[in-house]
């Protein structure tokens, strides 16, 4: 605690001495401070916007685009408006933050457990990733991806074959595109039965376990059901899902699904740096759980397997959760650095091609500042609420 | 009993014997640490033949078939060699950028008294220390400044912030971030914690908007906003804006890391103060800041690390800085080899991680000197 002076009883004496005079005064000044600066900005802002013949609305959002964009996931063409083009650029980095942050959590808990290794080599490879990376700005990591490893790539002629029907080269990755034909929802309706069922199980098998101690192979369960069941009514329906296999026409592939390499080299850039940041949260989390524990699972005759997974991790996660949600957040924020390799996300589209062609300034800044402030509220809002849940109850 | 019975009895003790190599020695630790179970050395055998074929090709690319002298045409025909000879070509420029060769002397000179003024900062042994601080946070800057622009008064020739450039834009970028930044960085993470609402909900909001949005578009708002916001006459200069931005950005992280300082605090602290009858200013400055400040030493060369890393993002506002000068190097089509773009790479992300992991080093000297502080 520090606000020690304001807490002060006031005393006699000068009105200056009097600690609640005084802060009042200095709020006060603040205040003004302010009012001033911003006035005098807004002003300013106002008449130099009108010198410019910048918008001084939003109507602008309406008004015809005129520029295509190469990747999207939403109809779009050059004769949307402005509004369409935000709405590419935020779905776009939307999709590099889910995408980004999946492929993140995987390596960086990976890497994490094996710094932990009592594999020697294994261990000194996984600080050698951390150490490497982790000192090494992003900016170029991006580039070199980019500009270094799937630039050079060969032209679609010599692309390189990956079993599967993929193919990689300097336009992306191509793989086969999945086809829906009649009845195919049948098929996810299917997976969707089979995850309620599985999770049934789990619910009865828990109440066996508590009432008589006997358990149920809860993971062979779900997997038998996940795959049998999509499968059965896959081939009873007659197979209703085909592929388009892309296939090498004239100097381009025809047909299949096109990953462009702007992206490929954003979400590899930011989950293989983000995960060197994740793997030593992982590691000082684990290292965080008193090695008591380990010793009272062990004597209880738990594998290792199972210390790890029922003592040790959850435990782990309590202090890992929070360090965690701050680096999806910096994924999400550097996503914006997709603007230096051309990847059409929210700050290139919007803050780029759309401030420059309307010269919105204000009004554009205004909104994509506001975007991220809302992805990270809610990014970190519902990483509080699980927070929450698994956080120690203490009496 | 017959005589010599005794005979059996040991009188002289063995010599020991060197422990059986199963326990200790290079097989003993490979049997523990590589192959403790089945599982462990299929892995250990994966990660070996992992390295086989990744440190070959690594040496050979940046040593054997690297070309080290020479020119352009001896890159050309290197296909599988680093090309040395372009980073030693362009070395100048990558390094000063477009200031005038004839004034190099002058950023080398502010570099080295920089660097003197931070070793005497930073070694924790070193006399003093609170005029090296007083020195580098009041002086230096100052000083630098007339030093590397010039001005008629003390007869240098004036050098336009455009043809400033290279490594010695990142490390004025990363320096004053960090000069201004600490600072404000105090002022708001006290203002966060203050008892007066309205300057602690200004606080809050400004940490909080700040550290919710990229870098990325700080830059972007400091570019384009910062010139409608003031007078025609003031427009800021092309490189103040961005390092206004940087410096911004950089105290609001800072803010936080100072909060957890400020937190850490125990509540004797403050008490102590107050019963010597010191006011907020003083105890804040004699006793809580001076200990808050030293325990998140480590929290601020982390911040200063981040910070040196993402000063590769002014280039997005048409700075020239170390990246960018390197970046535009590579394109320079006198230069077409095959390898000239790794090479360029490889060579940007050294420089970064030698001063970036030299500064890790250094945190964590002060973390553990901290904890050993505290175990008496």
């Amino acid at each position: 605690m520090v606000e020690l002076v304001e807490r002060a009883k006031p005393s006699g004496g000068s009105l200056i001495q009097n600690p609640i005079v005084r802060g009042a005064v200095y709020q006060i000044v603040l205040v003004a401070l302010i009012v001033f600066v911003v006035y005098g900005a807004a002003t300013n802002a106002m008449t130099a916007m009108e010198r410019l013949r910048m918008p001084t609305d939003f109507g602008f959002l309406g008004q015809t685009s005129g520029f295509d964009i190469n990747q999207t996931l939403i109809p779009y063409s050059h004769s949307s408006t402005y509004a369409e083009a935000f709405w590419v650029g935020l779905i776009n980095t939307l999709l590099v933050g889910v995408v980004g942050i999946v492929l993140t959590t995987i390596i960086g808990f990976t890497v994490g457990i094996a710094r932990l290794s009592s594999n020697w080599i294994v261990a000194k490879l996984a600080l050698v990733y951390v150490e490497t990376l982790r000192n090494i700005p992003l900016l170029l990591q991006l580039l070199f991806w980019y500009n270094a490893v799937l630039k050079p790539l060969p032209a679609p002629r010599q692309s390189i074959a990956l079993p599967g029907g993929i193919f990689l080269n300097n336009r992306g990755l191509i793989f086969p595109n999945p086809q829906f034909g009649e009845g195919a929802h049948f098929v996810g309706m299917a997976v969707v039965i089979a995850i309620l069922a599985a999770i049934l199980f789990t619910i009865w098998a828990s109440r066996r376990q508590k009432s008589t101690g006997q358990q149920s192979p809860v993971g062979w369960v779900w997997l038998a059901l996940l795959i049998s069941l999509p499968l059965l009514t896959y081939f009873a329906l007659g197979r209703p899902i085909t592929f388009d296999i892309p296939v090498l026409k004239g100097f381009n592939f025809a047909g299949g699904r096109q990953v462009f390499p702007e992206l490929v080299a954003l979400v590899l850039g930011l989950s293989v740096y983000t995960a060197s940041f994740i793997a030593e949260i992982v590691r000082a989390g684990v290292q965080s759980v008193a090695h008591g524990q380990t010793e009272a699972a062990e004597a209880l005759g738990l594998g290792a397997g199972r210390i790890r997974a029922l003592v040790v991790v959850p435990q782990a996660m309590r202090v890992v959760i929070p360090p965690l949600t701050n680096q999806y957040l910096n994924l999400v924020k550097n996503s914006s650095l997709a603007v230096f390799i051309g990847y059409p996300d929210l700050v290139q589209v919007f803050a780029g091609t759309v401030l420059n062609q309307t010269g919105a300034a204000v009004q554009v800044m205004a909104i994509t500042m506001l975007v991220y402030l809302v992805i990270s509220l809610f990014t970190s809002a519902i990483m509080n609420m699980y927070n929450r849940r698994i956080a120690l109850v203490e009496r | 009993m017959p005589s010599g019975g005794a005979a059996f009895v040991q009188t002289e003790s063995h010599p020991p014997q060197p422990a059986p190599i199963t326990v200790r020695g290079p097989l003993a630790w490979m049997r523990a640490n590589l192959f403790s179970t089945p599982g462990s050395g299929l892995l250990t055998l994966l990660a070996v033949a992992f390295v086989a074929w990744v440190l070959p090709d690594l040496v050979r690319f940046l040593f054997t078939d690297a070309v080290w002298s020479g020119d352009a045409a001896t890159c050309r025909t290197k296909v599988d060699g680093a090309c040395w000879a372009f980073i030693a070509q362009k070395f100048q420029y990558v390094r000063y950028g477009s200031y005038p060769e004839t004034q190099h002397w002058r950023i080398d000179l502010t570099e080295a008294i920089g660097a003197v003024l931070i070793v005497w900062l930073l070694w924790t042994s070193a006399p003093k220390r609170n005029v090296a601080a007083l020195l580098f946070f009041i002086v230096y800057p100052v000083f630098a400044f007339f030093l590397v622009r010039g001005s008629d008064l003390i007869g240098l020739p004036i050098i336009d912030t455009s043809l400033w450039g290279g490594l010695f834009i990142t490390l004025l970028m990363s320096v004053v971030g960090i000069v201004v930044s600490l600072p404000v960085g105090v002022l708001l993470a006290l203002g966060r914690r203050s008892a007066l609402p309205i300057i602690r909900t200004v606080s809050v909001a400004f940490i909080e908007i700040v550290r919710g949005v990229p870098f990325i578009t700080v830059l972007f708002m400091a570019n384009v906003m910062l010139p409608l916001f003031v007078p025609e006459a003031w427009t800021p200069d092309r490189l103040l804006r961005p390092l206004i931005g940087t410096a911004l950005f950089a105290s609001a992280y800072m803010a936080e890391v100072v909060r957890g300082g400020l937190q850490a605090m125990p509540r004797g602290q403050t008490e102590g103060a107050q019963a010597l009858g010191l006011g907020y200013w003083q105890s804040m400055r004699l006793i809580i800041l001076p200990q808050a400040l030293t325990t998140v030493i480590p929290g601020i060369v982390s911040t200063f690390i981040g910070l040196f890393k993402d000063t590769t993002l002014v280039a997005i506002v048409g700075i020239f800085d170390f990246l960018r000068t390197l970046e535009s190097a590579r394109l320079d089509p006198n230069w077409g080899g095959p390898t000239i773009t790794t090479t360029s790479y490889v060579f940007a992300a050294m420089v970064y991680w030698i001063f970036c992991f030299g500064m890790s080093r250094y945190s964590q000297y002060t973390e553990r000197r901290l904890k050993a502080g505290r175990a008496h």
